[in-house]
Formats: C-alpha cells, sequence, structure tokens
C-alpha cells in the first residue's frame, strides 16, 4: 500500500489537530542552512520524499546538528543518499526536541473490528514491552481518557524525572485527532505517531507516517 | 448468526414453552434422545412432555409416537432434536404444522461437518425462517430455562434457578458455569448452548437477556466472533441495560501481523479485542471461575459508587493479602476517617490495626463483627466492604464435634455458640448490603475446603457467593466497580 511522505503525512494530521513541531521544507543544503538558522540550533535534518517510508533503517535522519557546517554536511549527504527509486526527493529541517518520554499513537485497519485507534508506550522497546491501548474508531473523549487510564506504566505519565506530568487532555486530542482523521478521511489505512515525544509535559509528534488506499 | 435483532417474543418458545417434544427419543440410556428426555422430565418440568420415536416405544413412562401428525395441535411450543440431520427437514415442516416455534437441534452432522454438513445447516436455516422457527444450535448441548424447571440439555448439572443468563459457544462451559452455580447457590434464568449458532448465534441470546425479566446479568463464553465491530456493537447495546460479562477463549491464538506500521505490528487479535470490549462497557474475565464468579457478583450485590473499600478482618494475613490484591486493580483501600477511627475504637481493645485493613487482632466480642462492618458500610467516604475470616469458628467447632469428647465438657455449648456467630456475620454482611446500597463481600477458602460450614453456608442462604479467597472477592468487586464508572462517565447510571 502507498505511504505519504512524512511532510504529506504531517500535513494530513495536523489539519485533526495532531501537534508536530515547526518544520521547514527545502531542497538545497543552502535552504536547510537558512532554515535551521530560523528554527535555532541544535536541528534535526531528514531526507524525505513520497517513496521514503523507513529513514532510520537507511540512515536518512541526522540528529543534533549544532551549527551550520554541520547542517550544510548532512544536507548535501542526504541528498547525495537519495536513488532514482525514491523519486522527486527533499530536506525536511525540524528542531531538535529532547525528551526523556516517548509514546506511539496509530491507527490501524482491523481484520475483525476494522478501524482502531492505538495509544502505547514508545521508544525502541516499544515492541517488546507492548504496553498498549486499542479502541475502535470513533472515540470520544472519555474514550480517549480511558485508553490513556488503560496503560500499564502510569508512572511514565505522572511527573518524571523533573519534568511536569503528561498533559492527559492534550494526549486525548491526539487520539480524537486520529479518530476524526480517520472517520473523515477512508482512504487513510494506516498511521503511525512514532515517537510522539513527550516535551514538557506535552505531545508532540516528531515522525508520522500514513499509508493511503490506493 | 441473525443480523437483525430478533424480536424477544420469539425466545418465549425456547425458555418458558409450554409443551416440549423430544424427537428422537431412544430406549437406549446413553443416546441423547433418552438422556433429553430423562433430564426434561427428572428436573421437574411443569408442561406436557411428547416424544416420538420410530418404533413408537415407551420411553421413560411416555409413550412416544412415530410420527408427529399423532400429536395434539397447539400444545408445543419448543422441539429438541436429537435425529439424524437428514430425518430434520421434514421433521421440522411437521413440527411447524403443530404449532411449534422453537427448535434446538443437538443432531450433528452440520456445519462441522465438511462440505455436505454446511450445505444441509444452510438448508436448515432457510427452511426454520420460512416455517417461523427459531432455530438454536445444531450441534449444541441444549438449554436450560430454571424459572420455567425446564433443563431439555443431553448433560448435568440442572442448576438453581437465578438471574444469570448464560450463552456460550462451547457446551461444556455452560455445564462449568451451571456447576459454579450449583456450588455458590447464585443461579441460572437461562443457559444455552449455541452450538454452530447456525440462526442464532451468542449476541443474538445475549440481547434477549437484555428484555428478559428474569435475567439480571448475561455472561457468555465465545472464541470467535466474526465480524467483530458488529458482535461489540451489539454487546454495548445490551451492556448499557445489563451487566455484560464475556470469557473468551484462544486469547493467545492470534498473533500479531507481519504489518507496515509499528502501530499494526502491536495490534494483536487479543489487545484490539481486550480494548474493544472495554470501549462497549464489558467485563472480560480471565477463566472460567472468574467469569461466574463476576456474574453472580453482579446478579447479587449492588454496584459500589466509587472505589473505597474497607477490608475487615480477624486474621491479620488475609487482611495484608487483600491490600496487596487491591492495589493491583482500580480499587483503592480507603483511608480510614477520623470518625470512623474512634467508632471502631469504641468497640476493640487498642491492639486493633487502627488502619484499613481493619484486623480485629482476636478483640471481637460477641457483637463486633456484624457492628464493625455495619458503621464501615454506613460511612460516607466507604464505597464497599470486604470482611475475611469466617468460619473460622465454625471449623473449630467441627473438630469438636467430630472429636472423642463431644458432647461433654462444655462443647455442645461453645460449638453452638461458634455456628451461630459464623451464621450471623454472614446474614449481617448480606443485612448491611441491603441497608446501605454497598456491596459486601465476604471470603474464605472453606467455601470450597468445608462447604458445609455454617459461615459459608449462610452466605450461600443470603443468595450472594462466598468468595474461595480475598484475592477472587477483589477481582469480582473491581469489576462491578469498573462497570459503575463506565456508566456513570456515559451518563447511563
Amino acid at each position: 500500500m502507498p505511504t505519504l511522505s512524512e511532510a504529506d503525512s504531517k500535513e494530513l494530521l495536523a489539519t485533526f489537530g495532531v501537534p508536530f513541531p515547526t518544520e521547514r521544507i527545502v531542497s538545497t543544503a543552502d535552504a536547510a542552512v537558512d532554515a535551521a538558522t530560523e528554527i535555532g540550533f541544535p536541528v534535526v535534518v531528514k531526507l524525505g520524499g513520497d517513496g521514503i517510508a523507513h529513514k532510520t533503517e537507511r540512515g536518512l535522519v541526522r540528529l543534533g546538528l549544532g551549527s551550520t557546517e554541520q547542517v550544510a554536511d548532512a544536507a548535501a549527504e542526504l541528498l547525495a543518499a537519495a536513488t532514482p527509486d525514491d523519486g522527486e526527493v527533499h530536506l525536511l529541517v525540524a528542531p531538535m526536541l529532547r525528551a526523556t518520554r516517548e509514546l506511539i499513537a496509530g491507527l490501524h485497519d482491523d481484520d475483525q473490528f476494522g478501524m482502531t485507534v492505538m495509544l502505547g508506550v514508545g521508544g525502541i522497546l516499544a515492541e517488546a514491552v507492548a504496553d498498549v491501548s486499542f479502541r475502535l474508531v470513533p472515540i470520544d473523549r472519555v474514550d480517549a481518557e480511558e485508553m490513556i487510564d488503560d496503560l500499564e506504566l502510569q508512572k511514565l505519565l505522572g511527573p518524571f524525572r523533573g519534568e511536569p506530568a503528561v498533559d492527559r487532555a492534550a494526549v486525548a486530542e491526539v487520539l480524537l485527532g486520529l479518530s476524526a482523521a480517520a472517520t473523515e478521511r477512508d482512504d487513510i489505512a494506516s498511521a503511525d505517531l512514532n515517537p510522539l515525544l513527550v516535551v514538557d509535559g506535552r505531545p508532540v509528534a516528531v515522525d508520522a507516517l500514513v499509508e493511503v488506499r490506493a | 448468526m441473525s443480523a437483525d435483532r430478533i424480536p424477544a417474543e420469539r425466545f418465549r418458545a425456547l425458555f418458558e414453552p409450554r409443551g416440549v417434544l423430544v424427537a428422537g427419543a431412544s430406549t437406549h440410556p446413553g443416546k441423547f434422545g433418552f438422556v433429553s428426555l430423562h433430564n426434561i422430565l427428572a428436573c421437574g418440568y411443569e408442561g406436557k412432555v411428547f416424544a416420538t420415536n420410530r418404533d413408537g416405544a415407551e420411553v421413560l413412562g411416555i409413550q412416544t409416537v412415530a410420527d408427529i401428525d399423532e400429536l395434539p395441535d397447539g400444545e408445543i411450543d419448543l422441539v429438541f432434536v436429537c435425529t439424524p440431520a437428514a430425518a430434520n427437514p421434514d421433521l421440522l415442516r411437521a413440527c411447524a404444522k403443530k404449532g411449534i416455534t422453537a427448535a434446538f437441534i443437538a443432531s450433528a452432522g452440520y456445519g462441522e461437518a465438511g462440505e455436505a454438513g454446511i450445505a444441509a445447516q444452510a438448508d436448515l436455516v432457510a427452511l426454520a425462517d420460512e416455517l417461523g422457527i427459531l432455530l438454536a444450535g445444531p450441534n449444541g448441548q441444549g438449554v436450560v430455562s430454571p424459572p420455567a424447571k425446564l433443563c431439555a440439555q443431553i448433560v448435568g448439572p440442572f442448576p438453581p434457578a437465578g438471574h444469570i443468563g448464560i450463552a456460550s459457544q462451547s457446551g461444556n462451559f455452560v455445564s462449568s458455569f451451571e456447576n459454579y452455580a450449583q456450588l455458590t447457590g447464585v443461579g441460572v434464568s437461562r443457559a444455552v448452548s449455541a452450538g454452530n449458532a447456525a440462526a442464532v448465534g451468542v449476541p443474538d441470546y445475549l440481547e434477549y437477556y437484555a428484555d428478559d425479566p428474569e435475567t439480571r446479568v448475561a455472561l457468555a463464553y465465545v472464541e470467535s466472533v466474526g465480524d467483530g465491530r458488529a458482535f461489540v456493537e451489539r454487546l454495548r447495546g445490551v451492556a448499557e441495560r445489563k451487566p455484560v460479562v464475556v470469557v473468551k477463549g484462544g486469547a493467545t491464538a492470534g498473533g500479531q501481523r507481519a504489518a507496515a506500521s509499528h502501530t499494526g505490528a502491536l495490534a494483536s487479535d487479543d489487545r484490539v479485542f481486550d480494548g474493544a470490549v472495554r470501549q462497549a462497557g464489558v467485563a472480560r474475565a480471565a477463566t472460567v471461575e472468574e467469569g461466574f464468579e463476576v456474574a453472580a457478583t453482579f446478579a447479587s450485590q449492588p454496584l459500589p459508587a466509587g472505589s473505597k473499600v474497607v477490608v475487615v478482618t480477624t486474621v491479620g494475613g488475609w487482611g495484608v493479602v487483600a491490600a496487596d490484591a487491591i492495589a493491583g486493580t482500580d480499587l483503592e483501600l480507603a483511608t480510614l476517617p477520623d470518625d470512623l477511627m474512634a467508632d471502631i475504637d469504641a468497640l476493640l481493645p487498642p491492639r486493633w490495626s487502627r488502619n484499613n485493613p481493619v484486623d480485629m487482632a482476636g478483640g471481637e466480642t460477641r457483637d463486633t463483627v456484624p457492628e464493625i462492618m455495619r458503621l464501615a458500610a454506613s460511612h460516607p467516604d466507604v464505597d464497599a466492604v470486604i470482611f475475611l475470616g469466617m468460619g473460622i469458628q465454625s471449623n473449630q467447632a467441627k473438630l469438636m464435634r467430630e472429636g472423642p469428647f463431644w458432647p461433654d465438657h462444655g462443647l455442645e455449648r461453645i460449638v453452638a455458640f461458634h455456628e451461630r456467630q459464623d451464621a450471623r456475620y454472614a446474614e449481617a454482611a448480606a443485612e448491611v448490603s441491603e441497608a446501605t446500597g454497598k456491596p459486601v463481600l465476604v471470603a474464605t477458602e472453606l467455601a470450597v475446603t468445608s462447604p458445609d460450614n455454617p459461615g459459608p453456608a449462610a452466605v450461600r442462604a443470603t443468595g450472594r457467593v462466598c468468595y474461595p479467597s480475598a484475592n477472587r472477592a477483589v477481582v469480582a468487586l473491581d469489576h462491578l466497580w469498573r462497570r459503575s464508572r463506565w456508566l456513570a462517565r456515559r451518563d447511563l447510571a
């Protein structure tokens, strides 16, 4: 099934209220440097495009770039790494967000139950920990709040290592946004917000991948 | 399974038939056609009972007929079918002519039996539909309806009458739930094995239970749910009206999918099912015994308005374990309010725990236990009470009663006191619960290790469950609290 580029995935989900960091889409290394300067260092630079679904596995994400030189070098390398299969590509420049807590959220079209929305504990151990909660789309606010309550690792959601408690209402908004997206856009086959970082207690999706039905 | 809701009145012929016909009655006591007739007759069914037999033989005192045409018109509502699959289409036609409107098909050889069986099943469904017969089964174990004294099933037991409505995709689990009904004394309103569920499936029965005045809580065992979305939407409709408890078999069978998305990779069948039933307000039980106990608790206790529990115990360790169990649920151990603390202080010597769990530490006298249960349950900051440590006195009394010194040395008098005390505790728990409208649960392993102990026996006499452990009482209470909260959050309370 075709996937939307990260930029298009974010644009689609942002219209349903999913919070993303301020980002710039550019096509040259020079423009990437300008964008980074505007956003403020450090930044993340990623190579994006409709044909690119798994950036991390291909080394197409450069994190924590702290200077104009680092951004310029990374941008040039990323553009050079594009293959003909990737089609049209661009550079995505975003602030480097720091978070000790990661969630994951998404949409999954289940064989038996149809479209579902998920919230889980994220990070590299997400699938091993599998602390997740599903509901059938559409959900209401009570359902969204109960999904948050379902998670076993409630301690992660309270005040944690000097950071405030997770803003549960804001997490609920993310889930309601995903549900609304699935309801209004029946071409959405799946969606991932991974990770959904918790920055100063508020959820911010720093990556998004939407699969659409052809 | 029916896509549209089956009108409730159509189930009356299945659960409250005016007369029953056993088709294919046998003289061989090992055959379904004998056993089903035996159970209908032996369990006190008060309607008229008829039977067919190829040779018109007498079976269990019933003069059978070889031909349904010989039976009276308009006196029979339900046919229990034990005849071979090939004979059943003609049989149903003949039954329809006699005014029969429900059939329980115990016969095998249908959907479970290859392509020919699948075709025969489809034909049977179409025929029953055309004839206006509600078709239960095929390949099912039977139906019981204790309020109608009806035991039309090919196995035991016949459970006591009560308010739990059971529907199961496995016949054996109907028996398991019925066995627990016998053990606990918390009875059954209806129980049916859906068999192949050709025309009537578990959600159809549950929807009927929502309407059925005899049923207060629906209990189901399911393995496959087909269209999962339709299944949970229908269960939600029931759950908005009555508690629904589901035990799901094959919970670990569905693996994660090879999915492009991380969300898909995390979406195992069980996780999606679990979320869907939570959303629908269905209480999902992890085991068969939990399923029954939760249903029995819904049937016999009021819902708690909040999560705060007071544990009252005569024995310290049980209180500690109960507190641990509560910590693993959505319930919470209430902080003892000052006024309640002071009230208990007045009743117990200073060595009591002065904390929740309320450990009386052996300081109780004749009236202390009922009085503390009443104080705790009556307090506005307490939503539920669990009482532990009942039956200990009667357990000692049993040793005395059975020992060589009985009845001398004052044994007779003290044994009578002990046994009366345990019975009083059980009665007080029920009275306090009724007076306050709050759940009061009693647990002791004596419920299973020594069911005749006057403590558990008196709990059964109040129509409530004597839980075999504090943990099981806590699990049951947690389900009640979660339903109470589900209703309140959706303005359904």
